[in-house]
């Protein structure tokens, strides 16, 4: 076939993938994805498991060891079969937790240690990378069998250049559409729709050379039977090691192989899909594997002894004259490598990127995180990242030379990335699992996949000397990397899978049992094991998956912001972008700035769980969580301390209102004391002034001159009298007066006052009643001033007394060491309205103002009371003025100190 | 409202729905043994294998554990699906 | 004939020292000592002056200056107030209520003269 012919149908159907995947983009941009998201293309998808590995290399590995290149079909047809076990699970957290890739799932889990991200990455790149370059040499030699087979003559430039050519053009379509734009998702709809039409090609071109073999060139499958009964490989060797290992092997490589991942997980687009994915792949991979024996049958039959069995699929159709046949082999091969190498290298970027070039980048340039605007960065690091991973690939490939079988190539990534299992299973099923654990159980198994399988590959000398693989390292014979402790006998791989695994779980377990996980991995372990268990609350609530609506967000926004603010932050958004009078597409940039925005008023936290909540992108993490509550309390606290800042500032401020209110009490009250005093002062005054001006001017009679004088006296004695009173009032208010305590006798103190007090209205003859008996108490008090107050209520009953027949009562008792008088008269008494105030200073009752007297009687009386630790008190309701006054038995100093 | 062939009581719905999570579970176990099976297969008598009856036995166990996830599997999309709809059923009977 | 002069004070050293001064002056005083007593005075006696004390027993001296100015026979009847008190806030609540003369205790007896003369000249 001519060299030209050959490129010109690869390049057409490249561009046909383009077209594909052109289309397939567009109409996920408008947002109709009915039929790119259906169970179909999921399935479809997932045979990126058969690489260019599968498809030319199963054939050879048939030829070489018979049916055991099934166990790398059985493998995820059982893990598949069993989705109910893992496979659920995993997309169940990948969907709840926004996970991007097996690493940042591991990370997760773990507490979103980046540590881990970086191990899973390193582990996935370092197994992926011979893995890559078994894809350019499977391409590259399939040119090659074209290229030998030529009748026209041409020969194959060189290996390199066809594989640096493939590299690039891989590389061109992966930037592409990988990394066209930079979904939370992390999916790519038009690279899932060129993946799964390049899945139904190799499937077409596999089954095509199948059919031609059993019913071109056999007459049937009974024709088979017996050639297979007749070839090399009719008895082959069940070895029950490795048959166990493989299948072990290829069911832990389906779980944790990145491509796998990216797409069982990553891109999946409705939990639904596997349901159907889990016996429809099973069924492709039988379908893919069901010719293989045959074709390597028929091609060992047919083909000469030195031919290489890996491009039988090739170069049977060729010896057979089926020029198109072998064509579309060729595609399908091109297309088994191609969609391995896009996928693996996406989901390989992503990880770097995210783990390795953005951290770096943002210790770097830690300003660059608050600008925002890091979209750009993140597209670049991906685009870099795809391009370094191609690139490694490869120079592997060159440095290889691409002469080692493919198989072995295929294992042993399949080995290294198995490293990832036990830390994947034992997150998402046992909470016991910490990070030290995961960490530890990574790096040993990583340690070792390296030292016993990956080094010893590229053959004795080239890493590893030849002697220590026989004598071990230093001549330590138990270390030797293909008899670890003396496991001599052990195939090669097996040896290195069991191993590595045993020690990565024994470290892994032994490492979470002895370490203790912090809060964030504790509730992440908690979210992950016990992913179901809100079930039955997101099932049917069912939040839009994908695009939030923009009136969703503005409705979101006028609950925090207010409706006007949200209203012209929305308008202003929309003009931004070009939309006037609508509402802002939903792009990244403008939720950025809404979070932001929201940011403001409920904390970065609160606005990021909001607008992933209204996205669906996922449930809210925990560790999302942890801050929100965090700036509740925060908010909370700080609430709490204006509360209490407040309750401070108005008891203050109550206190201050009551001091106001007492100084302006006070205030009036002085002034009214003032203008009471000025009044008493002046009234005797008056008398006086006017009287000593008559005498001083006019002549006067001589009985005129002695009543006017005996005025001016009277009057002067009652300004004394008042000035008098006004200094005691003043002395024992102060509290400063001086006591004389001593013993005396009640009775004898009445007695002392009824005789002090009958020269007032001496004209009224009062009925004075005493009880003899109960006044013989000898009381410790002041015995003057209690017989003070005794004259002043006798001398008020006197003045004020208006019955007919005055009647006087006074009783004495005594009660728990207090002694009680009480003087009853049986007048009028005091009206109920003025009862209240009769103890005030200048509280003369009008109607008694003729008396005399300035009013401060009662004040005195009150205050000497209060100075002997006793009171004085009105008795209402006994038919007269009744004055009780209360004093203790034995007054201390102390007491009355205290009362004062 | 019923769909022929939903179970009549809401309890024996639920335990057909169990019972269909155990069963989604035993396939994978099933499978594990069978296939793991040809290694006990006369070990002593000799090495060697016939490659088309083992092969005829393996791709047999396989088409049977495709068959019986295709069987389990719209089964259990209709128990993770249909929950609502069986509570709403229950409660229209009830 | 004698200006006929009513005074209304209950503190009587007061009331006499006035009926003094104003008697030696050639006026007739009557006084009452309560404000009630004192309205009802007024009616009785047909007085040229009135002069008032502030505080009294009874009814106080604003509340008969009051009652004196709305009662038409009364309305242009000379009022004297007297007041211990001698603050701004009466004097202004007094000259409101239509007081002819104010006058602060103690007084000098000659003020109090030609108080009572300029009254009586002016009406």
């Amino acid at each position: 076939m001519p060299f030209n012919i050959l490129v010109l149908s690869c390049l057409t159907y490249v561009a046909f993938l383009f077209l594909v995947a052109f289309v397939a983009e567009r109409r996920s941009g408008r947002g109709t994805l009915d039929f790119l998201r259906s169970p179909l293309i999921y399935t479809l998808s997932l045979s990126i498991y058969c690489t260019a590995w599968t498809f030319y290399g199963a054939v050879g590995y048939a030829a070489r060891s018979g049916l055991e290149f099934v166990t790398i079909y059985l493998g995820p047809t059982l893990v598949f079969v069993g989705w109910w076990w893992v496979l659920r699970k995993l997309v169940r957290i990948g969907r709840q937790q926004r996970v991007t890739s097996i690493a940042d799932l591991i990370s997760a889990r773990f507490g979103k240690s980046n540590t881990l991200g970086v191990i899973v990455t390193i582990i996935a790149v370092v197994s992926a990378t011979p893995y890559i370059a078994l894809q350019l040499q499977s391409v590259t030699l399939s040119f090659g069998v074209f290229a030998s087979d030529s009748p026209d003559g041409w020969s194959l430039p060189d290996h390199a250049s066809t594989g640096a050519w493939v590299a690039a053009g891989l590389a061109l379509f992966t930037i592409l559409f990988g990394t066209r734009n930079l979904d939370a998702n992390e999916q790519h709809h038009g690279i899932v729709m060129a993946i799964a039409v390049e899945a139904v090609v190799k499937f077409a071109a596999l089954v095509a050379v199948g059919v031609f073999v059993v019913w071109g060139l056999s007459d049937g499958p009974a024709d088979i039977s017996a050639k297979i009964a007749a070839s090399p490989i009719a008895d082959w060797d069940l070895q029950p090691g490795r048959w166990t290992g493989l299948i072990f092997l290829s069911a832990a490589a389906v779980i944790c192989l990145p491509r796998m991942f990216q797409v069982m997980v990553v891109e999946n687009a409705d939990e639904q899909h596997l349901a159907r994915a889990s016996w429809a792949f099973p069924a492709y991979l039988f379908g893919m594997s069901l010719f293989i024996l045959p074709i390597a049958v028929v091609g060992l039959e047919r083909l000469p002894a030195g031919a290489n069995p890996d491009m039988f699929l090739l170069t049977l159709p060729l010896s057979e004259g089926q020029g198109a046949l072998a064509m579309l082999a060729f595609l399908g091969g091109f297309s088994s490598a191609t969609s391995m190498v896009i996928v693996e290298s996406i989901a390989l970027a992503t990880m770097l990127s995210n783990h390795v070039v953005m951290p770096v980048w943002l210790w770097l340039r830690p300003a660059s995180a608050q600008r925002g605007d890091l979209r750009w960065i993140v597209l670049l690091a991906r685009r870099l990242c795809i391009a370094a991973v191609l690139a490694l690939g490869y120079a592997y490939y060159r440095m290889s030379g691409g002469s080692a079988a493919l198989a072995a190539i295929g294992l042993i990534a399949f080995a290294g990335v198995a490293q990832v299992l036990p830390a994947l299973l034992g997150g998402i099923f046992w909470r016991g699992a910490t990070r030290t654990g995961a960490a530890a159980g990574l790096g040993v198994g990583f340690a070792i996949w390296a030292y016993t399988l990956f080094l010893p590959s590229f053959g004795p000398g080239a890493v590893i000397s030849a002697e220590v693989f026989a004598q071990g390292p230093l001549g330590l014979g138990w270390l030797r990397p293909q008899a670890l402790f003396g496991t001599t006998g052990m195939d090669p791989l097996i040896h290195a899978v069991f191993w590595s695994l045993v020690l990565n779980t024994a470290a892994f377990l032994i490492g979470s049992l002895l370490t203790f996980p912090d809060p964030v991995e504790r509730m992440q372990g908690a979210a992950f094991v016990n992913a179901f268990d809100d079930e039955v609350q997101t099932g049917p609530l069912g939040w839009t998956r994908g695009q939030a609506e923009p009136e969703a967000l503005l409705i979101m926004a006028q609950r925090i912001l207010g409706d006007d603010a949200a209203l012209s932050f929305f308008e202003a958004e929309a003009a931004a972008q070009g939309k006037q009078g609508y509402l802002p597409d939903p792009t990244p940039d403008f939720v950025a700035a809404l979070e932001r925005r929201l940011a403001g008023s409920v904390g970065a936290a609160t606005a990021h769980a909001m607008i992933s909540q209204l996205f669906g992108r996922a449930t809210v993490t925990v560790e999302d969580l942890l801050a929100v509550a965090n700036e509740t309390a925060q908010i909370m606290e700080y609430s709490a301390r204006l509360e209490l800042q407040q309750d401070e500032l108005s008891r203050s401020a109550r206190q201050l209102r009551e001091v106001n209110e007492k100084l302006t009490q006070l205030s009036v009250q002085k002034d009214s004391f003032l203008s009471q005093i000025s009044h008493e002062l002046r009234t005797p005054m008056t008398s006086i002034r006017a009287f000593s001006e008559i005498m001083t001017e006019a002549d006067l009679q001589p009985a005129e001159v002695a009543a006017y004088g005996r005025i001016i006296h009277e009057e002067a004695i009652r300004l004394t009298r008042l000035l008098d009173d006004l200094l005691d009032l003043t002395v024992l208010e102060n509290g400063s007066v001086q006591l004389n305590l001593e013993m005396a006798n009640l009775g004898q103190m009445i007695d002392r006052a009824l005789a002090a007090s009958c020269h007032i209205r001496p004209e009224r003859s009062f009925d004075i009643q005493r009880t003899a008996g109960s006044e013989e108490v000898f009381l410790k008090t002041d015995a003057d001033r209690l017989v003070q107050v005794f004259i002043n209520l006798l001398s008020n009953a006197r003045k004020y007394c208006d019955a007919r027949d005055p009647v006087l009562r006074i009783v004495a008792r005594q009660k728990g060491g207090r002694v009680m008088v009480d003087f009853i008269d049986n007048g009028a008494g005091i009206p109920k309205e003025s009862q209240a105030v009769i103890f005030e200073k200048f509280a003369r009752l009008s109607d008694e103002a003729r008396a005399g007297g300035a009013g401060l009687g009662l004040a005195i009386c009150r205050e000497v009371m209060a100075n002997l630790g006793g009171t004085i008190t009105y008795l209402p309701g006994q038919r007269g003025a009744a004055f009780r006054v209360t004093l203790p038995l034995r007054l201390e100093k102390r007491e009355a100190a205290g009362a004062a | 409202m019923r769909r022929p062939g939903t179970p009549l009581f809401l309890a024996k719905s639920g335990y057909r729905r169990r019972r269909l999570h155990d069963a989604a579970r035993l396939v994978p176990v099933f499978g594990v043994f069978l296939l793991f099976l040809p290694i006990l297969w006369a070990p002593g008598e000799t090495e060697a294998r016939d490659t088309a009856s083992d092969g005829i036995y393996l791709f047999g166990i396989w088409a049977g554990l495709i068959w019986a996830a295709a069987v389990l599997a719209p089964r259990l999309r209709q128990t993770t699906q249909s929950d609502p709809d069986l509570e709403r059923d229950g409660r229209d009977r009830g | 004939m004698a200006e006929r002069v009513l005074l209304i004070e209950d503190e009587p050293n007061i009331a006499e020292a006035i009926r003094f001064i104003l008697g030696r002056n050639g006026c007739e005083v009557f006084v009452q000592t309560d404000g009630r007593d004192g309205l009802a005075a007024v009616a009785r006696l047909q007085p040229d002056l009135v002069i008032l004390d502030l505080m009294l027993p009874g009814m106080g001296g604003m509340e008969v200056l009051q009652n004196l100015r709305m009662d038409p026979a009364t309305r242009n009847l000379p009022v004297m107030m007297l007041t211990a008190k001698g603050q701004g806030r009466d004097r202004e609540a007094a000259t409101r209520a239509g007081v002819s003369a104010f006058m602060t205790k103690p007084f000098a007896n000659a003020d109090m003269v030609s108080a009572v003369r300029a009254l009586l000249g002016a009406s």
